[in-house]
């Protein structure tokens, strides 16, 4: 299995205190990981770093030579009054190779297919604030699909989006992975997401385990992420992580 | 008096060519500062180009050099000062464009016979346009339009969505440092005819009032230059016959076309235009 990139005991602050802290780290070749965390564990930091966006405060990050990365952004973070088509949104992954202000006919043709592809055909032309949340996170993976990724990298795909969308945000990834795409994701959705995929990375400043559902989704591995007691029940053969009622009466 | 008696006299000819192009460069080059909320830093550079033009009328050194030169150093501190990330990019733009702005009005107190120039640099004159000076600012605008056009899909990544466009292999820092130079060279050739303490109105309105009216970038970037080109070409008449500076009158018929936008479009252009009026 071919290694994509390696976190080699990263440390990474923005001049205050330390974000991450010694992360070791392996992506490899057909990974599929979810990165769980509370809020400000240090979870955008560790993707900022595998993007290359962040340079780690210490330590190496090893990416594989022309390793084609590409990223989606949390749909919260987009200013969704930037006056842009979905048709615009999708043509920037080609904005580095492309010197022309118009799209060709195949560039055309290119994003009409992804667009087909990803159920959203006919919206070319549609402003990104008139989609629905879940055809808005789509249009974003339009956009990193029009690269061809070898890794796609997704900061909360679920973030603030209903139970229909995140289903199909998962359904979609699943599908992705199952056609040779290797991903990494970060969420706070531990039930509706994380508990789905094969590999979970639990972080709060530091990498406190990284396993399969089974491995790392435990009492124990989870109150030392979320620093408050969490438990877990089996359900269906799904594992179910819930707030420890203990304290409250 | 008719309304083209001033077209008679060189100086105003000079004026007005300069006022209509100014007016389209701040246009077009205005949709990238307010998209990316650039417009403090607009504001500051203008103040601090100021600094400079007033110690190139009291050393008497060229004025494009001087204050050139003045504005790319301001910017550079900026830059360098918010990338330290002690302070924010605000406070760097505050600290570092006002102490200039400070400068340049002690150099005006103590050099008392620099003040008309300044005066005119602070609130924009049409008096002593030449046709270089028409000649150079076309070419500014000829520049905008050249690197606006070559780059078109990396800046508009770079504007809306600079994260993904560095991942993405769209030189961010380079598109940035392009823009500020965009910016700092517009505010230069401008500023003589418009003012220093009005320029910053001249990049912001057009592009808002665009804003308004279309959903559409490529057309914001027609509209906002239309819109600067006529506001710097019927300013400058109005100018002429009410005896106000040219500055004054060009933002002032801006303010009022923004006015009539902001009722006509209801909200609808409200909407569009939300996030850049405060």
């Amino acid at each position: 299995m071919t290694r994509l990139i390696e976190l080699d005991g990263i440390s990474h602050s923005y001049g205050g205190p330390t974000v991450l802290e010694h992360v070791h780290l392996t992506i490899d070749e057909g990974s599929f990981l979810g990165v769980i965390g509370p809020s400000g564990s240090g979870k955008t930091t560790l993707l900022r770093l595998v993007l290359g966006n962040l340079r780690p405060t210490e330590g190496v990050v090893r990416r594989r030579a022309d390793l084609r990365i590409a990223y989606v952004p949390q749909v919260e973070t987009v200013n969704w009054n930037f006056p842009i088509t979905v048709s615009e949104v999708v043509l920037m992954a080609a904005a580095a190779k492309w010197y022309r202000p118009r799209a060709t006919e195949s560039e055309r043709k290119r994003v009409a297919e992804l667009l087909e592809q990803l159920g959203l055909g006919g919206f070319e032309h549609r402003h990104i604030r008139e989609l629905s949340g879940g055809q808005q996170q789509r249009v974003f993976l339009a956009r990193a699909l029009h690269r061809d990724p070898e890794l796609l990298v997704l900061d909360e795909p679920t973030s603030g989006v209903d139970v229909r969308t995140r289903h199909e945000v998962v359904h979609l990834l699943t599908d992705l992975h199952r056609n040779g795409t290797s991903v990494v994701l970060s969420t706070h959705d531990i039930n509706g997401l994380a508990a789905h995929l094969p590999l979970i990375a639990c972080v709060n400043r530091e990498l406190i385990a990284v396993g399969t559902p089974a491995e790392v989704l435990t009492s124990s591995v989870l109150e030392r992420t979320y620093g408050a007691p969490m438990e877990v029940l089996e359900h269906g053969g799904m594992l179910l992580v819930t707030d420890s009622p203990m304290g409250i009466e | 008096m008719t309304l083209f008696e001033p077209f008679q006299f060189e100086f105003f000819r000079n004026g007005f060519m300069v006022a209509t192009l100014a007016g389209a460069i701040c246009g077009l080059v205005g949709v990238y500062v307010v998209l990316r909320s650039m417009s403090y830093i607009g504001h500051g550079l203008s103040h601090s180009i100021f600094g400079g033009a007033a110690a190139s009328a009291v050393l008497g050194v060229n004025f494009y050099l001087g204050a050139g030169m003045w504005g790319l150093l301001s910017a550079l501190m900026i830059g360098r000062v918010a990338r330290r990330g002690k302070i924010g990019a605000d406070a760097a733009i505050g600290v570092i464009t006002t102490a200039s702005f400070a400068l340049g009005l002690a150099l005006s107190n103590v050099f008392g016979q620099a003040r008309r120039s300044i005066e005119a640099v602070l609130f924009g004159s049409i008096l002593g346009v030449t046709s270089l000076e028409v000649l150079a600012v076309a070419c500014v605008g000829l520049l905008a339009v050249a690197i606006i056009w070559a780059f078109y899909r990396k800046l508009l990544f770079a504007t809306f969505d600079p994260e993904v466009a560095d991942v993405t292999g769209v030189n961010v820092g380079r598109m940035e440092a392009l823009l500020m130079l965009m910016l700092a060279v517009t505010i230069l050739f401008t500023m003589k005819i418009v003012g220093v303490l009005l320029i910053s109105a001249l990049l912001v309105t057009p592009a808002v009032i665009a804003r308004m009216v279309t959903d559409s970038f490529a057309r914001m970037l027609v509209i906002a230059p239309l819109v600067g080109a006529a506001c710097g070409a019927v300013g400058m008449v109005i100018s002429y016959h009410a005896d106000i500076s040219s500055g004054a009158s060009i933002i002032l018929l801006a303010a009022f076309v923004f006015i009539v936008v902001y009722t006509v479009t209801g909200a609808r252009g409200r909407g569009n235009a939300g996030g850049m009026i405060h």
